[in-house]
This record gives structure tokens, C-alpha cells and sequence, in this order.
């Protein structure tokens, strides 16, 4: 398998971003009310973890090491601001119904994620593959995950009626309860995962399961772990809570 | 008079009514993780209401003085997110030199706070409300409160929850998860006050 198709695979299967590592569940929460929703949300920021990718692969070179962080953090601004007025201007339904979690995928560990871990160590062209591959796998999951809410919501799919009439939708699932609900199944449905393939002496590291930290900390292969140098300096006490949250999961 | 009464509106509507985490799922991440103990959670509590209180403030005067002054409203999100991470870093450096006693209390919570989209989210609603500052500050404040709120009761019922006998599959983040739809559920209940 060549290096682009490689990377596709990975994104979209292998490390799914939502399904095996676990990042950016806020918005995934939060905008996976229907399928169109979570199709909009996931192609919006596949586009920006693409061309992020891409420029910060190009200028990794000139970006030193200690203001690196920050330095992809303007990048990515740049790319949401950019997509946040095309969106305005072109499909403005999808930008009312998204609000203000259009600007917030600046702070979605995933792009911060595959900057720091893939592309700002990786040439520019395997690294537009690896954020088109991620962003589709992101699109995938937020689809999928808008979908099954939906359906069980509201009885449609793509707004078009699925459930017989005889069907009363729980309408729970597209309030805010029901986000919390279905990412505890889908952790419950990792954990699960994990358990059986222990059993089977399989290697489980690359599973996740779910955010344990801040949202800049939350897993150590995909996440960016700090943003400035010092961020490292938290508590003892802190840390062990965390270490204990992460025994905990397994 | 009518002003006061706006500003009370807004402070139980983003406390309780629109939850930051509970119904809008901004600070998800640290609501999960620093939800343990309820010790630690009211210290994460406090050191949210501080920060996410000044940067609103600080967010408002840049937008009105700098970014409508010059007509570039539409940096605003790079303008944000690049502010409120040098003010976490000055609050961090201010507190250690100044009230050390204040940052024995918050400090540790401070760099775990940076990039908390709860923050960044605060100040884009402003915005799209179209809040004056002071209207801004208090919308932060009612807002960072409102994610105290959920954070200490979510941490007290872990704490109650910790030897309960649940599932193997379920052990640790789902039984969070469903504790904190439950919560949210009941938040739901909230709706009705305004």
C-alpha cells in the first residue's frame, strides 16, 4: 500500500479519530443532533485538519520547536476563520444550525493532535493525506453518531421519515441528555472491546477510552500534550488522579 | 432598573437553564476528568470562574476597542483564542509572584484551563449576542458558575458512586457519562424558569 492510501485507511479505520482515540467529543456531543448536522460539523473540519496539515507540514522547518504550539494554533485559526465566512456565504443554513462550534474547532484536539504528532514531523504530502484520511474518519463518526441519534430522536434520517408511524421517537435522544447517553455506550462498547481482546492476550494500547483530562491532555498518541513548555507542571496530585482515572478504564 | 433585571435573567439563564456543560457541552473534558474528588472540583470550580471572568472582560474591551475600531470583526477567533492563552500564562505568572497563597489554591488548575473550550466559547457568545462588557462579564461569571455547579455535584455523586458494583464494560467513563446524563436530564427541569 502506497503512503496516501496508507494514510486514508488509517484515519478512516485504524485510528479512527472518534472511535479509537477518543478526541474532540465536545463537538461531536454537541452537533451530532441529526445526520446532516454531524455530516456538515465533520466535513467542515476535515477540511481545516487538511489544509492545516498541509501548511504546517510546509513550514515545519521554519517553525521553532519552543513556539510551535502557538504558531499552529494561528494556522488553524486562519483556516477556521476562513471556513467560518465561506460557510456564511454559501451555505448559510448549515452555519446557523452549527453556531458557535464552528469557531471552537480551533480548539478541537484533534487538529492540534495531528499537528503536533503527525505533520509537524512528516513531508507535506502524506500529511494532507493523513488529515483528509482523519477528517473523513472524524465525518464517518459524527455521520454514524448523528444518524443513530436521529433515527431513535426524531424517527428520521437525513430528515426523511423512517420509522413506521407506530414508532414514538424518544425524544431525549436529540436533547443534550441523549449525547451523554450515547457516548456512554459507545465508551461502555470500547471498554468491552478492550476486555475481550485482553482475554485473547491482543494488544489494546491504541484503544482510548474517552476524555480522562483536559481537552489538550486527553490522550497521549493522538493529542498534543501541552501548549506552552510549562503546562507540564501540574500537580502531583493531579496526575495521580488522572493515572488512577486511567486504571480505572482499563 | 431594567437593566439590572437583564443582567439577572442572564445570570440564571447560562447558570442553570443553558448549562455550559450540560447542555452545551463546552468543557467537557475537564468536567470528566477533575470530577473525582469534590475537593479538586471546587478548585477547578474557582479557578474557572476566575479565568473564564477576566477573559470575558479582557475579550470585550478587545472587541469593542480593537477589532470594531478597525473593522476586523472577522479575526475575532484568532484574536481570541490567542488572548485568552496569553492571559492564562499572565494570570499563572501574576498570581505566583503576587498572591502565592491564591496560587497555591488555583495555580495547578490554571495550564489544565489554556485551550478549555468553555472559555473561548464564552467569548464567541458574547459576540453573537451582541453583550455589551459588562453584560459579557456577567455572562462568563453566570456561565463559569453554572459549570462549578455541575462539576461539584458530578464530583460528589462519583465520590458516593466509587464502590458501587456496575458492570465490567462499564466501569469508570460510561458510568460518568450516564451519571452526567442524568444530570443533564435534570438540568432539564431548569428550563422552565425563565
Amino acid at each position: 500500500m502506497n503512503k496516501a492510501t496508507e494514510r486514508l485507511y488509517n484515519g478512516l479505520l485504524k485510528e479512527n479519530p472518534t472511535f479509537v482515540l477518543m478526541l474532540g467529543m465536545c463537538p461531536t456531543l454537541a452537533v451530532t443532533t441529526s445526520a446532516m448536522n454531524g455530516l456538515g460539523m465533520g466535513l467542515t473540519t476535515a477540511v481545516v485538519l487538511a489544509l492545516s496539515n498541509l501548511i504546517i507540514s510546509l513550514l515545519r522547518n521554519v517553525i521553532p520547536n519552543r513556539v510551535r504550539i502557538p504558531a499552529f494554533i494561528v494556522i488553524i485559526a486562519s483556516f477556521v476563520t476562513a471556513v467560518e465566512l465561506l460557510l456564511e456565504a454559501y451555505i448559510p443554513a448549515l452555519n446557523t444550525a452549527l453556531g458557535m462550534y464552528i469557531p471552537l474547532i480551533v480548539v478541537n484536539c484533534i487538529i492540534l493532535g495531528r499537528a503536533e504528532s503527525y505533520a509537524y514531523s512528516n513531508p507535506p504530502i502524506p500529511s494532507l493525506f493523513d488529515g483528509i484520511g482523519m477528517g473523513l474518519g472524524f465525518t464517518f463518526a459524527l455521520t454514524c453518531i448523528g444518524a443513530f441519534r436521529e433515527l431513535l430522536g426524531a424517527g428520521k434520517l437525513f430528515d426523511y421519515q423512517i420509522m413506521p408511524d407506530s414508532f414514538t421517537p424518544i425524544g431525549i435522544f436529540v436533547l443534550a441528555p441523549g449525547a451523554f447517553f450515547v457516548l456512554a455506550m459507545l465508551t461502555a462498547f470500547q471498554n468491552y472491546m478492550k476486555i475481550t481482546r485482553a482475554r485473547v492476550g491482543k494488544e489494546t494500547a491504541k484503544i482510548q477510552s474517552g476524555c480522562s483530562e483536559d481537552c489538550m491532555n486527553c490522550s497521549d498518541s493522538g493529542c498534543a500534550r501541552r501548549f506552552y513548555d510549562n503546562t507540564k507542571t501540574v500537580a502531583e496530585g493531579e496526575e495521580s488522579e488522572i493515572v488512577d482515572l486511567e486504571k480505572e478504564d482499563k | 432598573m431594567d437593566s439590572v433585571k437583564e443582567l439577572l435573567v442572564i445570570l440564571i439563564g447560562s447558570s442553570l437553564v443553558s448549562n455550559v456543560v450540560l447542555s452545551q457541552f463546552l468543557g467537557l473534558c475537564p468536567f470528566l476528568g477533575v470530577s473525582k474528588k469534590i475537593k479538586t472540583a471546587a478548585g477547578m470550580g474557582s479557578a474557572v470562574i476566575f479565568v473564564i471572568t477576566l477573559a470575558s472582560a479582557v475579550a470585550g474591551v478587545i472587541y469593542k476597542y480593537v477589532l470594531q475600531a478597525f473593522g476586523i470583526e472577522y479575526l475575532q477567533t484568532i484574536v481570541f483564542i490567542l488572548v485568552i492563552a496569553a492571559l492564562v500564562q499572565f494570570v499563572e505568572m501574576f498570581l505566583r509572584k503576587v498572591m502565592p497563597s491564591l496560587y497555591e489554591a488555583l495555580g495547578v488548575y490554571l495550564p489544565l484551563i489554556t485551550t478549555n473550550c468553555a472559555v473561548l466559547g464564552v467569548a464567541i457568545t458574547n459576540v453573537q449576542k451582541e453583550y455589551g462588557i459588562l453584560t459579557g462579564i456577567v455572562n462568563g461569571f453566570a456561565t463559569a458558575v453554572g459549570f462549578t455547579i455541575a462539576i461539584v455535584i458530578l464530583a460528589g455523586l462519583r465520590e458516593k458512586m466509587e464502590h458501587n458494583d456496575v458492570p465490567e464494560s462499564f466501569k469508570g467513563m460510561p458510568t460518568v457519562l450516564l451519571t452526567a446524563g442524568l444530570m443533564a436530564i435534570a438540568f432539564c427541569g431548569f428550563s422552565g424558569l425563565l
